[in-house]
């Protein structure tokens, strides 16, 4: 799952490539242009670092957290067969995280450094994981719809620039098929049963759709900034076409199980081809990503509770003669 | 308290303010390169890294991360710092020149010379 990393749109173009070595950055240019990759060690614009550094540890703490509202269900999902596929999926996420932290990795930032970040609420995650998981309905939204997100996300990704990135998204992207055809099919068994069912899986829906319209971002503003993370390949697609590709795939899917999405101005509009709709409430989407949703603080309680409970363990299994250095690949 | 929908979170009595000690260097341990062979007769071929404290331990992770699928039937780990590596910047070294055609296959036109020779010597 989850990989919509938020870049933010305010940072002066101008910025991002003051001071470096106009022909290194004509060398990078070029090479990404012919459809080359960049690896580690190669020379990068500090700017192209940082926005991936920021990019790709976002993602890895996304499926970090995103584990919890799912992994509350395992005990509780209805029956053995359903508890073994939620109990694979969140281990799915949590080798997501450590996939991409190791993507991030290569680029300098130590996994320390990026736990450090998450659990004292520096470093942001996904903002649909500060949503709670009600109901067991809940946990098959998320599965089958958030999972979609990630995927036209990740895809979009993976044909980026930066070689760890994208072989860490092949990877993922491989065992995202499974999440998204699990999760399908218990929203399809909760539609087509009980009318509790019905209802159950229609709340669900109702209380995650504005999230939903949330998870791609804001639409982009038109910069120069924007045109040069998109030149490098670092942001593939801009936040509105991502998230018009992901109406177009699901709504019809949604529709046919007879679910009613709450927004009465959503349609495909005949003429421009593109779905309208209500714009999303982003004042709603600031408030919860800089800490004030349902769950902000209880996802970092439990995080840092996981890290001092393990801490002991790790200490123990430390020999002093070990040294780090940066991972290859 | 935090007053979670998750009852195993609820039990453990969590405080929201529960502030710890940041994770120091090496928390994390080092990393071991990962190479996977898909079946017998394959070559192993890299795909990724774990972090463990020993050998064992990243043995243990690389097939919990990379074997997942039943994609793997054996996996070697390898200490990052043991693993040395030419320089991107050095990719020039892997260059060569036309010139070159004396040790490919196709620098050698054999049957121009058979047919030249056949068509001689017809008479």
């Amino acid at each position: 799952m989850y990989g919509n990393a938020y870049i933010d749109p305010n940072e002066k173009a101008n910025a991002m490539i003051a001071g470096e070595d106009p022909i290194k950055l004509a060398e990078f240019e070029a090479r990404i242009a012919r459809g080359e990759k960049i690896e580690p060690k190669d020379w990068m614009p500090k700017e192209y670092r940082k926005q991936l550094i920021r990019m790709i540890e976002q993602h890895g703490h996304s499926e970090i957290i995103g584990a919890l509202p799912e992994g509350t269900w395992i005990t509780r999902a209805p029956g053995f067969k359903r508890k073994l596929a939620l109990m694979a999926k969140v281990q799915d996420e949590v080798g997501h995280a450590q996939l991409l932290y190791s993507a991030a990795e290569t680029l300098g930032k130590s996994r320390e450094d990026m736990i450090n970040d998450l659990i004292t609420g520096k470093s942001k995650y996904s903002n649909v994981f500060n949503y709670p998981a009600y109901t067991w309905a809940d946990a098959c939204i998320i599965a089958w719809l958030i999972d979609a997100g990630a995927i036209i996300n990740q895809v979009a990704n993976a044909k980026g620039s930066y070689g760890p990135y994208c072989r860490a998204l092949d990877r993922i992207c491989t065992e995202e098929s499974f999440h998204l055809k699990y999760g399908h099919d218990n929203v399809v068994t909760l539609a087509t049963g009980t009318p509790t069912q019905r209802k159950m899986v229609q709340e669900a829906l109702t209380r995650w759709w504005p999230p939903i319209m949330h998870f791609f971002g804001p639409s982009d503003k038109i910069s120069s900034h924007t045109e040069i993370l998109m030149r490098w390949k670092v942001k593939m697609a801009s936040n509105d076409d991502m998230r018009q590709q992901f109406l177009n795939m699901y709504v019809p899917k949604i529709w046919d199980l007879g679910l009613v999405i709450p927004d009465a101005n959503l349609k495909k509009n005949e003429e421009t081809g593109k779905w309208d709709y209500t714009e999303p409430d982003w004042d709603e989407f600031k408030r919860v990503i800089n800490g004030g949703g349902p769950c902000n603080a209880e996802r970092l309680a439990v995080r840092r509770m996981a890290e001092e409970k393990g801490r002991w363990v790790r200490a123990a299994l430390l020999r002093k003669d070990e040294k780090y250095v940066t991972p290859l690949a | 308290m935090i007053n979670s929908l998750d009852p195993r979170i609820k039990r453990e009595q969590i405080n929201e303010d529960n502030t710890i000690a940041p994770l120091t260097e090496m928390d994390q341990f080092e990393t071991y390169e990962v190479f996977h062979q898909k079946k017998r007769g394959d070559q192993h071929v890299h795909v990724g890294i774990v972090h463990a404290p020993n050998a064992e331990m990243a043995l243990l992770f690389g097939k919990e991360q990379f074997g997942r699928r039943g994609l793997s039937v054996n996996i070697w780990v390898v200490k990052t710092s043991n693993v040395f590596a030419s320089d991107y910047d050095d990719a020039d070294i892997f260059e060569t020149v036309p010139e070159k055609q004396y040790r490919e296959a196709g620098g050698y036109k054999v049957m121009d010379k058979i047919n030249k020779y056949k068509k001689e010597n017809k008479a």
